[in-house]
């Protein structure tokens, strides 16, 4: 009551350095705060590049040239697409070697054949359209001039605007020409590598953490229990081991020693037993799941820990046994932690590609999978494959590649998310 | 009297029973214990595993008379056509890869994580948090796409196309700086978090600025963990493997140049194993090699990693 207002002030020495001195301090505080800002910034500008790059390589203009223009192939004034079924039959005839036509009357009798269908062979193989070359959407849009030059030089030249992700790129199967190419062997490869993946770890990996956070601590044995403390650390130690030291390890045991299991051989699961080796779809899964297995037990064991030790007290104190209690009250507690920590888990494998580049993916195949002995490629294999060429036209179909890569992750990561906030907050 | 008697010895039957039921011998449970400790005992087998299969191929490659240990870490060529084998021709780009990938991720991911921790609003936090995971849950063949079309092409048109290759470890580096950006925020930012509020509110009373604060009371409280995280990272750099076979170069080359394409020991790995690779050559037996060095480089700093992380636990928690 008694302090007026300006004695305070008086109390603050009068001194001008000591002015400048706070003013300067809070000057610095500014200035790092902005530099702090600015970090954060160019962290999210880097995702926002990564991703504009993806989505400017998956559209854009394209020059088709056509190998035989269609309008020379009229019969009698009428043009290509007027035609009749047998008069097609004919120019196909006329243009492709009897080799590839008997092998079109072998796959399904030309008698049989739809007229339309007919008519896309003959824009398929005697037109035979082809990319010259795609530019990116921001030259698209942005450097008009220098695509009108490129087409400027090339007067049977068509330009077209064209997106390398459609339909028909999700179901047809690899192809050496780009525009061409599809990724559905890749989309089944990875859904059976991590069909087999999840089989495997998903148990072994829940089993571990359980084995670890119920029945590790209460062990009575001084050797079994330095052997528990022992496993725990190496499971700490394998979650950081590079992917491709697990494809190694892969290569080796599953592909070379296990090759009679992996290849099929041993089920007579394979046609030909000569050529058949363990690249196959099982090695993949196999390695994969030894990889995520660490995730998978850290995840599950953390989820376990968060079950309050009361559920367990009120099991036992009713005359549960010990798994009755964890079966039937722990577990189904844990549950959505464990699912969210597995899918997680599933993406991590669904993105990787070394190991598998190591125990050798196919670089080349057109027919699916058709159960684990199988030879493999997968989404990321076929993107790395894609992003090694030289040729523009590839880039385009791996960034194609790339956009469904990362929508199934997304899916995949939005519905743990979902998982964990649906059912966490009620567990914890 | 009576009744005294029988509640004792209704009592003793009681224990009897309750020792009994104790001591009993439950097949079920005894299996599905084993059964357990088995899934647990698979990651043992795990290392073993790695161990074995990383020592036995090594053993066969520096048992083949064609090269012997010191001209393998002492040497600076790798050309196995004329029998040089030098990881130093490998080593070296994984190390100046590394270091790149480290002079971008270790300022920025500090940064981010001190932004995080100590100014950003609780709602600005909920943002960021998650746009950092997304970053962190692309895979890394993605990134080696990003690195080969964007940054190459970014770097050339600002040091020239006759200075910076097509592919080139500083390209690589800083696309492997930025993978384990998210990392190190994360980690870094955890550890912030975890000292405790009494000594920025003592920091404030003392007249300190918030940036004081952060900059010479928090940090340093925080110094284990985010020196954990920068091991961890440096760890994570080296293993890297899809972005450097991507954009990096193929063929070992001694340089010093992050202009120019140098193979890391990861991308030649995956190169020569890409490749028809024949089980009993030498070559086959020199990827081991290799792995093996990782392997234990990576994981001698992961173990580094958890006792400094172990030393800031006892500190605060």
């Amino acid at each position: 009551m008694s302090v007026k207002p300006d004695s305070s002030v008086a109390s603050y020495p009068e001194d001008d350095g000591l002015q400048s001195f706070v003013k300067r301090r809070h000057r610095q505080g500014l200035t790092w705060r902005i530099v702090f800002q600015a970090a954060t910034i160019v962290a999210i500008l880097a995702l926002l590049a990564l991703l504009y790059n993806i989505i400017i390589g998956s559209f854009g203009y394209v020059a088709l040239q056509n190998k035989i223009e269609p309008e020379s192939l009229h019969v009698d004034g009428m043009p290509l697409e007027e035609l009749s079924k047998e008069q097609l039959v004919i120019i196909l005839s006329e243009h492709i070697s009897k080799g590839l036509m008997r092998r079109l009357e072998h796959d399904q009798p030309f008698t049989e054949r739809t007229r339309q269908d007919v008519y896309n062979l003959v824009i398929e193989r005697v037109v035979e359209q082809r990319v010259v070359k795609s530019w990116s959407l921001t030259v698209s849009f942005f450097k008009r001039d220098e695509i009108e030059t490129f087409m400027a030089g090339l007067p049977q030249g068509k330009l077209e605007f064209r997106s390398w992700l459609h339909w028909n790129f999700l179901i047809t199967p690899q192809s050496s020409t780009p525009e061409l190419a599809g990724i559905r062997t890749a989309i089944f490869g990875t859904l059976w590598v991590i069909f087999i993946t999840v089989a495997v770890a998903f148990p072994l990996g829940v089993g571990a953490a359980i084995y670890l956070e119920e029945y590790a601590a209460h062990v009575g044995n001084p050797w079994l229990r330095r052997l528990n403390a022992i496993i725990q650390t190496n499971i700490n130690n394998l979650a950081g081991v590079p992917s491709i030291i697990y494809g190694m390890l892969g290569l080796v045991i599953f592909v070379r020693v296990m090759e009679p299991l992996t290849s099929g051989a041993f089920l007579g699961a394979v046609e030909d037993a000569t050529t058949a080796n363990g690249r196959t779809i099982l090695s993949a899964g196999l390695t994969l799941a030894i990889l995520i297995l660490p995730l998978i037990i850290i995840n599950a064991q953390e989820a376990i820990r968060a079950v309050p030790n009361s559920l367990r007290q009120a099991g036992m104190g009713l005359g549960a046994t010990k798994w009755q209690t964890i079966w039937h009250h722990v577990l189904p507690n844990a549950i959505p932690g464990i699912l969210t920590g597995n899918i997680l888990a599933m993406s991590r494998a669904i993105g990787e590609t070394a190991p598998l580049v190591v125990i050798g993916a196919s670089t080349f195949i057109t027919v699916d999978p058709n159960g684990p002995f199988s030879k493999f490629t997968t989404l990321p294999i076929q993107i790395y494959q894609w992003t090694a060429r030289p040729q523009d036209e590839f880039r385009n179909i791996a960034a194609a590649a790339i956009i469904v890569l990362l929508v199934l992750l997304l899916t995949l990561n939005a519905s743990a998310v979902l998982l964990r906030n649906r059912y966490g907050k009620k567990s914890l | 009297m009576t009744v005294s008697a029988s509640t004792r010895t209704i009592a003793k039957t009681a224990a009897a029973a309750k020792s009994d039921l104790h001591k009993r011998l439950r097949l079920g449970e005894s299996f599905i214990e084993a059964f357990l400790f088995f899934c647990g005992a698979v990651s043992i087998l795990t290392t073993l595993g790695i161990v074995f299969v990383l020592g036995k191929e090594s053993l066969l490659f520096f048992t083949s008379g064609e090269v012997t240990l010191w001209e393998f870490i002492s040497g600076t060529e790798w050309q196995p056509a004329i029998g040089r084998f030098g990881i130093w021709a490998l080593l070296n780009s994984t190390l100046m890869v590394t270091a790149i990938a480290m002079l971008v991720a270790l300022p920025l991911g500090l940064a981010v994580a001190i932004y995080l921790s100590e100014y950003a609003s609780l709602r600005a936090r909920s943002i960021l948090k998650p746009v950092l995971e997304v970053l962190a849950g692309v895979p890394t063949v993605v990134y080696g796409y990003f690195a080969l079309t964007f940054m190459t092409p970014f770097l050339r048109s600002i040091f020239g196309d006759e200075i910076v290759q097509i592919y080139n470890t500083a390209a690589a580096g800083i696309v492997i700086g930025i993978l384990v950006l998210p990392l190190v925020s994360s980690m870094s930012e955890d550890a912030l978090h975890a000292v405790p509020y009494a000594l920025r509110e003592a920091a404030y009373g003392l007249g300190a600025t918030k940036l004081e604060t952060a900059i010479k009371v928090v940090l340093p409280a925080a110094t284990y963990g985010v020196a954990a995280a920068f091991i961890v990272a440096i760890s994570r750099a080296i293993g890297e493997t899809m972005i450097v076979a991507i954009a990096a170069g193929a063929g070992p080359s001694f340089t010093f140049n992050p202009f120019e394409s140098a193979e890391t020991m990861t991308g030649h790995i995956v190169r020569i194993s890409g490749g028809d690779l024949s089980y009993d050559s030498i070559d086959y037996n020199s990827i081991f090699a290799i792995g093996l060095m990782l392997f234990v480089m990576t994981l001698t700093l992961n173990i580094i990693s958890r006792h400094v992380v172990k030393h800031f636990r006892e500190e605060y928690e």
